[in-house]
C-alpha cells in the first residue's frame, strides 16, 4: 500500500508514542490503552469485520444524502416493483415506486438512532440500579431487585408491545418502550459485579482514604462494571434492532413513510413471492447490522474482559 | 491538640477489643478481649496463624469491620462508631496482596492523587512525584497501570498511597507475604527507612515470625482470637517464650525439624 | 535396583511459550536426576520451577511446548509415550500434589470416594477392598477419624486436612516418584510442619523419590536431601541440603542473605542485586 510521505514521517513517532511504557501524561496513558485495544481488535478478524460493519453503518447514516440515489419517500407509481439492477434503481423499487437502496440508506439513520438512544439509556439506568443495590445492600437491594424481577418476568417483546400500546405508536415511543424493557438484565449484571468488587481490597483501600459511598460507586465500581456491560449491550444490540424492526413490522414502531427497515419488510411481505426483493433487501440490512454487532460483541468480550485476558 | 501532652500519649491504645462476625445464631467472636498499647514511634507485631484474628484487629481499628466493642484510642482520643475524616489522616493501612489492593483500571498517578483530592490537599503534581521518589519508584512509572508493574513495584505504590495523607500510624497487614524473598527484603528495608525518616508508628500483622522479629520491638502472639503471649523481640530471638503454642510457632519458623515434628503429626 | 540409581533422568529440558510479544522460555536446558531421595527445587516466581514439575508429567498446556533430549523414568522415555500410556504413568507411578487441595478435589464427590476411585482406577480392586485401603491410607496421613472424613465433602475440611487427603489420594497407588508443587505453602506454619512430617515418613517408609518444589529456601534446605536452585529457567546451583550455607553462586547467596533471620538481628536486609549475566550462564547439571 502507498503511504503519503508526511504520514511516513509522523507514523514511527506516533507509534513510539503509543508503544511507550512510560507515558508522560494522563492523556497518553489513555491513548496507549485505546491503542492496545485496537491492536487486540485487529488481531481478531471476526471482531474486526463486526467493527467495520458498524463503522460502515455510521458512515452510511452520516453520508446518507450523498449515498442515496433518490429521495427516500419520492414516489413514482410508473416505476413500481422494479427488480434489482434496473436502471437507476440498484436494489429495485417498492410498491410505491420508491428506490429501495435509498430507503435502506436513510433507514440506517433510524436504526442508528434507535441503537444509540437505547444504548445510552437502558445500560446507564441498569448500571445505576445494579450498583446501588449491590453496594448499599440491605432493603435498598431488596426493593430495587424485586422491581427488576417484575420487569424480567415479562417477555421483552410483549412488554414493549404493552408499553407502545399504552404510549401510542411511533418511533419515539418504540425506543422508550425498548429501553424500559432492556434495563433489567443490565441491573442484574451490574449488581453481580458489584457484589464481588465491593469486597475487593482496592475498595477497602479507597474507603480508608476517606472516600464516601457515592465516590466509591461512581469512580471505583462503575469502571469495573463497564466492560461487562459494554459487551452485553453490544451483544444485545442485534436483539434491540430486531425488536424495533418487529414493532415497525407490527405497525407500532416507525410510521409510514419513514424508511424504517422493519416497516419496510412489513410492507414488502405482500409481494414476497413475486417481488421477493422488496422484503428481502431491508431484511438483509437488518441481518448484516445484527451480525456486525454480534461479531463485535464477541470480540469485545475477549478484549475487555479482564478475567479472560489475564490467562 | 496541645503540645504539652505529646510524647506521653500513646499513638494507639487498644483495650478489651472484641470483634464479632455474622448475626444471630451464627454470630461468632473473632477477637476476644485484646489489649495493647503502642507508644509514639513504636513498632508492634501481631503474629498468629489464619483464624487467629490478627488481621481482624486491624480491620476493627480502620472501621472496615463494624461489629466491635471495647476502646480504641488514637493519639489519646477515643474512636466512635464512625471514623471521621481526620482519622484517615492519622492512620493508614498497607494491604497484603498488592495484586488486589490497587484498582486495576487506575493509573499510579490516579491512585496516588485520589487521597489528596478527597481531602482537598493542593499541590498534587509535586506531592505525587515526591511520593514516587520516597518509595524508590522511577518518576516514569507515574502513568502506568498496575498490571504493568511487578509485585514489588505495586507494593511500593501501595505504601506510597498509604503515606499520601502523611499519617502517624501505619497498619501493615502482611505487607510482604505475597512477594518473593528478594522483593520482600526490598519492601522491608523501605518500611524500615520510612519509619526512621518520618518517625512513624507501625502495627504489623504477619504469620512470619522472622519478618516480625526483624521489624518490631514488641510482639504479641495471637491464637483463636486471643493474645496468648506478649514478648520483647529479644525474648523471641532467644526462643524463650512461655507459651507452648508460641514454642511450636518458633520451631516451625526455623524450618523443618524431623525429630520435633514427627512427634506432632496429628491434626 | 540400587537406592542411588536415578528413578528419573531429565536431560536438556526446555519449556517454551510462544506469545504475541515473542517466545517466553520458561525452562532453558535443565538437566537433573532424582533417585530414591528428597530433591528440592527452589526458586522465585518465574524461575521455571513449577513448569519443570509439569513438564515431567507432560502437563504443560498448549500453546506451551516441551522438548528435551531425554526424560527417562525407570527405563521408559516419557517423551515417546502416547497420551494413553502417559495416563498410566500419571497418578500411578508418578503422582503430583498441588498447592491448593481445594482446586484438585472434585467439590461434589465425597473425599473417601475420590480416593477409592483413584485406587480402583489403577488396581481394578473391588469396591470393598478400595474402601478398606482408603481408610488405611487416611489413617496413614494421621487423620484421627477416617470413617467420618471418608464421608465428608471437600468444602467441609480445613486446609491442612485437605492437603492430607490429597497426599493420601496421591500415595494410595504406591507411586515410585512424588512431585509436590508447593504442597504446604497455603497452610499455616504449624500445620505445614505436620503435613511435611507425614510426607517425610511416608516417603521414607515406601522408598519413594520426592521432588519438592518450593519458594521457601529455609524449608527446602531443612526438609530435603539435595537442593536444586533455579533462576530464569536455569539451574544456577545444586548442592546437598546440609551444605546450602556453603553455596557459591551469588544468586543463592543473595537469596540467603535477603531472608530475615530469627537468630541474627540485622538493621537492614541485604538486597539481591540481579546480574544480567546470570541469564546467559549455562544451566548447571544436577545429577545424583
Amino acid at each position: 500500500m502507498m503511504r503519503a510521505p508526511d504520514t511516513q514521517i509522523t507514523r514511527p513517532g506516533l507509534r513510539a508514542w503509543l508503544n511507550s511504557d512510560a507515558p508522560a501524561s494522563r492523556f497518553q496513558a489513555r491513548m496507549i490503552q485505546l491503542y492496545l485495544g485496537w491492536l487486540k481488535l485487529r488481531g481478531n478478524p471476526l471482531a474486526l469485520i463486526g467493527f467495520l460493519i458498524i463503522v460502515a453503518l455510521v458512515l452510511m447514516a452520516i453520508f446518507a444524502p450523498w449515498l442515496a440515489t433518490a429521495e427516500p419517500s419520492a414516489q413514482d407509481l410508473g416505476q413500481r416493483l422494479l427488480p434489482p439492477g434496473s436502471a437507476g434503481h440498484l436494489l429495485g423499487t417498492d410498491e410505491l415506486g420508491r428506490d429501495i437502496w435509498s430507503r435502506i440508506v436513510y433507514g440506517s439513520r433510524i436504526t442508528l438512532m434507535i441503537v444509540t438512544l437505547v444504548a445510552v439509556t437502558a445500560p446507564v439506568f441498569g448500571l445505576l440500579v445494579g450498583t446501588l443495590a449491590g453496594y448499599i445492600g440491605g432493603w435498598v437491594d431488596e426493593v430495587l431487585m424485586r422491581v427488576t424481577d417484575i420487569f424480567l418476568a415479562f417477555p421483552k417483546l410483549i412488554l414493549a408491545l404493552a408499553f407502545v400500546a399504552a404510549l401510542g405508536a411511533g418511533i419515539e415511543n418504540a425506543i422508550l418502550a425498548i429501553s424500559l424493557t432492556a434495563w433489567p438484565p443490565y441491573a442484574r449484571i451490574a449488581r453481580a459485579e458489584t457484589l464481588t468488587i465491593r469486597n475487593a481490597d482496592y475498595i477497602a483501600a479507597i474507603s480508608l482514604q476517606g472516600a464516601g459511598a457515592l465516590h466509591i460507586i461512581t469512580r471505583h465500581v462503575w469502571p469495573m462494571c463497564l466492560s461487562s456491560l459494554i459487551v452485553r449491550v453490544t451483544l444485545d444490540m442485534a436483539g434491540i434492532i430486531l425488536t424495533a424492526a418487529g414493532l415497525g413490522f407490527l405497525g407500532l414502531g416507525a410510521q409510514p413513510p419513514m424508511p424504517e427497515w422493519g416497516a419496510m419488510i412489513s410492507a414488502g411481505r405482500k409481494f414476497v413471492l413475486d417481488q421477493w426483493w422488496v422484503a428481502t433487501m431491508p431484511g438483509l440490512a437488518i441481518f448484516t447490522v445484527s451480525l456486525g454487532f454480534n461479531l463485535l460483541g464477541d470480540g469485545l468480550r475477549d478484549i475487555l474482559d479482564p478475567k479472560k485476558s489475564k490467562s | 491538640m496541645s503540645d504539652a501532652g505529646k510524647g506521653k500519649v500513646p499513638a494507639l491504645e487498644i483495650s478489651n477489643l472484641n470483634v464479632f462476625f455474622g448475626h444471630g445464631e451464627s454470630r461468632f467472636q473473632a477477637v476476644k478481649n485484646v489489649s495493647f498499647v503502642l507508644p509514639e514511634g513504636a513498632s508492634f507485631g501481631l503474629v498468629g496463624e489464619s483464624g487467629s484474628g490478627k488481621s481482624t484487629v486491624l480491620r476493627a481499628i480502620t472501621g472496615l469491620v463494624r461489629d466491635w466493642s471495647g476502646t480504641i484510642k488514637v493519639a489519646g482520643s477515643t474512636l466512635g462508631e464512625r471514623r471521621e475524616t481526620a482519622f484517615y489522616r492519622q492512620v493508614q493501612m498497607v494491604f497484603q496482596d498488592p495484586y488486589a489492593s490497587l484498582h486495576p483500571r487506575h493509573t499510579v498517578d490516579r491512585i496516588l492523587s485520589e487521597p489528596l483530592r478527597l481531602h482537598r490537599i493542593g499541590d498534587i503534581d509535586r506531592r505525587v512525584l515526591q511520593a514516587l521518589d520516597d518509595v524508590g519508584l522511577p518518576r516514569a512509572f507515574r502513568f502506568r497501570y498496575p498490571h504493568q508493574l511487578s509485585g514489588g513495584q505495586r507494593q511500593r505504590v501501595a505504601v506510597a498511597r498509604a503515606l499520601m495523607l502523611e499519617p502517624r500510624i501505619l497498619l501493615l497487614d502482611e505487607p510482604t507475604s505475597a512477594l518473593d524473598v528478594s522483593v520482600q527484603a526490598e519492601i522491608l528495608n523501605l518500611l524500615t527507612d520510612l519509619r526512621a525518616r518520618r518517625g512513624l508508628t507501625y502495627l504489623m500483622v504477619s504469620h512470619d515470625l522472622a519478618v516480625v522479629a526483624h521489624m518490631c520491638e514488641q510482639i504479641a502472639v495471637m491464637r483463636l482470637g486471643e493474645v496468648v503471649e506478649v514478648m520483647g523481640v529479644e525474648q523471641m530471638r532467644q526462643a524463650t517464650p512461655e507459651d507452648a503454642y508460641t514454642q511450636e510457632l518458633l520451631r516451625a519458623s526455623l524450618g523443618y525439624d524431623r525429630d520435633f515434628f514427627s512427634a506432632h503429626m496429628e491434626e | 535396583m540400587n537406592a542411588t540409581d536415578p528413578l528419573l533422568t531429565v536431560e536438556d529440558l526446555n519449556v517454551r511459550f510462544p506469545t504475541r510479544q515473542g517466545v517466553i522460555e520458561a525452562v532453558r536446558g535443565t538437566s537433573f536426576s532424582v533417585g530414591r531421595e528428597r530433591v528440592g527445587i527452589v526458586g522465585e516466581s518465574g524461575s521455571g520451577k513449577s513448569m519443570t514439575g509439569r513438564a515431567i508429567l507432560r502437563l504443560v498446556r498448549p500453546p506451551g511446548e516441551v522438548s528435551a533430549r531425554r526424560i527417562d523414568f525407570m527405563g521408559e522415555d516419557l517423551l515417546s509415550l502416547s497420551e494413553r500410556e502417559m495416563r498410566r504413568i500419571r497418578g500411578h507411578r508418578i503422582s503430583m500434589v498441588m498447592q491448593d487441595p481445594k482446586f484438585s478435589l472434585n467439590p461434589v464427590i465425597r473425599v473417601g470416594e475420590q480416593i477409592s476411585e483413584a485406587y480402583r482406577l489403577h488396581t481394578r480392586a473391588s469396591r470393598r477392598a478400595a474402601r478398606q485401603k482408603t481408610l488405611e491410607m487416611l489413617e496413614a496421613v494421621q487423620i484421627r477419624d477416617p470413617e467420618r472424613v471418608y464421608q465428608t465433602f471437600p468444602h467441609e475440611v480445613s486446609g491442612g486436612m485437605g492437603q492430607r487427603i490429597m497426599i493420601a489420594m496421591m500415595l494410595i497407588p504406591d507411586p515410585d516418584l512424588l512431585i509436590a508443587d508447593e504442597p504446604t505453602s497455603a497452610l499455616d506454619v504449624t500445620v505445614q510442619m505436620r503435613v511435611l512430617a507425614i510426607l517425610d515418613k511416608l516417603v521414607q517408609e515406601r522408598g519413594m523419590g520426592l521432588i519438592f518444589i518450593s519458594h521457601d529456601l529455609n524449608l527446602v534446605s531443612s526438609f530435603c536431601d539435595r537442593v536444586i536452585i533455579m533462576y530464569g529457567g536455569r539451574i544456577v546451583e545444586t548442592c546437598r541440603a546440609a551444605e546450602l550455607d556453603k553455596a557459591e553462586h551469588p544468586y543463592t547467596r543473595g537469596l540467603l542473605a535477603a531472608l530475615p533471620r530469627l537468630d541474627q538481628p540485622q538493621a537492614r536486609l541485604d538486597v539481591l542485586e540481579r546480574d544480567p549475566a546470570w541469564l546467559k550462564e549455562q544451566s548447571v547439571v544436577a545429577h545424583v
